[in-house]
């Protein structure tokens, strides 16, 4: 497979993977606001904060109000992490290898972009459950038809490893900024409230089912452990990180345990902290700080994919100068 | 709106009625079928056909910028009829043709005879910008030259069809034939059950025999790639829409890289030899060694492996020359100095300006003719003496007097037309027709090709960077007018 193609495949999965959690993250705080108690002022900035964009968002806009958060993450095109942003990264990249997704996929991303692109923001402020429910729904039947119909061959392994890449970040980051501000009140008492909030944490990751089958009532230790370090439930760091291993491996042939690139070396080390982790452990030793290094982390992995996998070899020992996406 | 009751064919050759208002023959059951629409039908049609169109993407870029303003290319229900007898004549022509200037273009960079013979001149040949020194002596792969053509056929008032030109280099619009007819489909199932339609689409499958077909080495499975500018090529959704249907890479210049005799691919394990170039690059950017130093597109050193043998490229570098207006004119001397026939279907006549005779009499009727310039395309650098102005008929005096070997004058033809839905209601507007041509084992001619019609009213202009749009092409395979 072209490098070029590669890069595209796994850029056109991460941005799609990205506008579909911002979305869950609009989402689930406007749930939180119909819950909240009397009195309670509505947390606009832990959402900004989320996708590490606070510091732009500051400066733009000044003020989290609800209006301002919902453009700024939903329509703003010069915010390059706003969901239309993110279609139109994403469908710019499709458009690029056309030739080697199915004609469906293209439509389904077209459509989703054309969606946003042509949606009135009127409209999603006075109906904003719809309309993320739009956007998760077309992330899905784009990641369902990839998985129905593409051949799952290289192409669809680098498609798989942005996308959980993308999640296994968003996920810890979910867990990271709602721990931060949850703590607080949690500590003091078991009330209602508390239990919603934690709800909703789970609800941003479609988790909270899966979650109460698993462990019955609602603990922030619980919550931390199924969002960071279960096994199956697909948008679990450590699952997402075990997949994207093996992806990993199918692309460059290796068995798993062994390594080839330094991809694959970093990679399975961050896994396997994840795999031998325990979450009183990794709380002992302060939630933020892991999550911050974990982050780091995986922006290695990533650096080394592109180094690995779709950076221009030299010929000849001439440098070569290139433009990457992040 | 029921029908055609309204609509008038104004004295123009009309493909769907003839001058009494009666249907054509091969038109007759579409007629009737479109009559029989409740009322508003079409125009509904009308508008979901876009609507799919914008869907699937299929559009082309306005201006390249990063935000890539894109367009749909407007296309209009109401299909072109061609009958079967006439199509068999076109079709004939155009091997014809094909076959003649494939031996010319193959002469004039070998021993030049026909320049030597005096049948067409050697200055007009030799002093093309599109006659390229590098590729003298070069021996294609198969002996072929010109292997794929996009010929645009008009048809003038009194029936006659004519070659306006030939288009050798990288000839767009065939992904929109195949496009066109699936939303066709689509658009109106019920009229395909009826009638005897030939296909088209097989098409990408007869491009991806002709390109394996240039392989010669024994090679298991070929490595053909399709070569595109890039995302914000105004042609790009076809250079996509090809590849995707051949199943093969479309690569940019910089995918590719010249390393130890061979053309090789970047990929994610490595680099991968590539055998056939479909090249959707002009001759002047194909290799900055070789042709354009600036060229950012192409591939440096391309040129030198295929000189060696060792990669195909489609079309052949050089072959452009016949495409150069002024070499185009003497096509009938060309068949008739290789193939020893007459044209089957003519050229439209050409008044050469390096010709004092003919100079003379351009710069008289300038308000008659259409002038052209003999390396421009696209509807671009040319003159509608009928509907231009004086200081434009002055101007281009002017030009022919500067450098008469660069224009050539031809009558202004009056365009074929044909039915187009406007709101909801029939007007007549004028179209050519683009045949697509491939030449590999045999030459092979896609039934129909891209119907191009002019939108705005009365105007000549097809093109798609001027307001032209596209229809489907019926080429029927029965005899007309009978039920299959």
């Amino acid at each position: 497979m072209l490098s070029r193609v590669a890069e595209s495949i796994y850029w056109m999965s991460r941005y799609i993977e990205r506008a579909e959690n911002v979305a869950r993250f609009v989402d689930v705080n406007l749930r939180l606001i119909l819950d909240a108690p009397v009195g309670m002022q509505a947390q606009w900035e832990p959402l900004v904060a989320t996708t590490g964009d606070d510091e732009v968002f500051a400066e733009r806009y000044g003020e989290a109000s609800r209006e301002a958060v919902i453009r700024f993450l939903a329509f703003d095109t010069e915010n390059p992490n706003s969901i239309v942003s993110c279609l139109r990264a994403g469908r710019e990249n499709a458009r690029s290898i056309r030739e080697n997704i199915s004609s469906e996929m293209w439509e389904q991303l077209n459509d989703a972009y054309l969606l946003v692109a042509n949606t009135s923001e009127k409209w999603a402020m006075a109906e904003p459950h719809e309309f993320f429910t739009e956007i998760k729904l077309a992330s899905h039947l784009f990641m369902g038809l990839t998985d129905n119909i593409m051949s799952h061959s290289e192409g669809w392994h680098f498609c798989q490893l942005g996308r959980l890449i993308e999640r296994a970040d968003k996920t810890s980051r979910i867990v990271d900024v709602k721990y931060f501000i949850l703590l607080p009140s949690i500590w003091d008492v078991d009330t209602p409230f508390d239990d919603i909030q934690w709800g909703a944490l789970l609800h941003s990751a479609s988790g909270f089912e899966m979650y109460r089958r698993t462990y019955g009532l609602i603990s922030p230790d619980d919550v931390v452990a199924f969002l960071l370090l279960d096994r199956e439930f697909p948008r679990s760091v450590l699952y997402c990180l075990s997949k994207a291993e093996e992806s990993l491996h199918a692309i460059s042939g290796t068995p798993l345990e062994t390594f080839s690139n330094p991809a694959e070396q970093r990679l399975g080390q961050l896994r396997s902290e994840f795999a031998y982790a325990q979450v009183n452990q990794v709380l002992r030793s302060g939630l933020h700080e892991f999550l911050d290094a974990f982050q780091t982390k995986l922006n290695f992995v990533g650096d080394d994919i592109y180094k690995t996998f779709f950076a221009l070899r030299p010929i000849n020992g001439e440098p070569i100068q290139e433009q990457t996406q992040s | 709106m029921t029908g055609f009751e309204e609509y008038s064919t104004d004295g123009f050759y009309d493909e769907m009625f003839a001058p009494d208002g009666s249907a054509r023959p091969a038109a007759q059951m579409l007629i009737e079928r479109i009559e029989g629409f409740p009322e508003g039908e079409l125009t509904r049609r009308q508008i979901a056909a876009e609507y799919a169109l914008l869907r699937m993407g299929i559009t082309f870029n306005v201006y390249a910028d990063e935000q890539g303003i894109e367009k749909i290319f407007p296309f209009d229900l109401i299909p072109r009829i061609i009958d079967a007898s006439e199509w068999e004549w076109i079709e004939r022509g155009l091997k014809q043709r094909i076959h003649a200037l494939n031996l010319f273009i193959d002469d004039v960079y070998h021993d030049q005879k026909i320049l030597k013979d005096g049948i067409v001149p050697a200055d007009v040949v030799l002093s093309s910008e599109r006659y390229l020194k590098p590729c003298i002596g070069l021996d294609p792969p198969r002996g072929v030259w010109c292997h794929i053509t996009g010929t645009d056929l008009v048809r003038d008032g009194d029936g006659q069809i004519y070659v306006l030109e030939d288009n050798l280099g990288c000839p767009s619009g065939v992904s929109y034939v195949v496009e066109n007819r699936q939303l066709m489909k689509r658009t109106f199932p019920q009229l395909f059950g009826m009638s005897q339609i030939q296909p088209v689409e097989d098409y990408p499958s007869q491009l991806l025999n002709m390109l394996r077909y240039l392989v010669t080495d024994k090679i298991l499975s070929p490595e053909v790639t399709v070569l595109t500018p890039g995302v914000y090529n105004s042609a790009y959704f076809e250079h996509s829409f090809l590849a995707q249907q051949m199943g093969v890479e479309l690569v940019e210049g910089r995918d590719l890289v010249v390393m130890d005799g061979f053309v090789h691919m970047r990929t994610t394990k490595g680099f991968e030899r590539v055998d056939v170039i479909y090249r959707r690059i002009n001759d002047d950017f194909l290799d900055p060694k070789a042709f354009k130093p600036e060229s950012m597109l192409g591939v440096p050193g391309l040129m030198e492996v295929y000189k060696a043998g060792r990669v195909a490229l489609v079309n052949a570098p050089g072959t452009c020359v016949a495409d150069d207006k002024v070499v185009c004119a003497f096509v009938p001397e060309i068949i008739k100095y290789y193939l020893g026939e007459d044209i089957i279907v003519p050229n439209v006549p050409t008044y050469m300006c390096w010709k004092d005779s003919d100079q003379k009499y351009v710069l008289e009727h300038l308000d008659e003719l259409v002038v052209k310039e003999a390396n421009q395309s696209g509807g671009y650098g040319m003159l509608i003496g009928p509907h231009a102005t004086k200081a434009e008929h002055e101007e281009f005096a002017r030009r022919i007097k500067d450098n008469p070997r660069n224009y050539i004058a031809q009558p202004t033809l009056s365009l074929s037309r044909v039915p187009v839905l406007i709101d909801d209601h029939f007007e007549g507007r004028h179209v050519d027709l683009r045949p697509f041509i491939l030449y590999g084992e045999d030459i092979y001619v896609l039934p129909g090709g891209l119907t191009r019609v002019a939108l705005k009213k009365g105007s000549l202009v097809v093109n798609s960077s001027q307001g032209g749009g596209s229809k489907d092409t019926w080429v029927l395979s029965g005899p007309s007018g009978t039920d299959a």
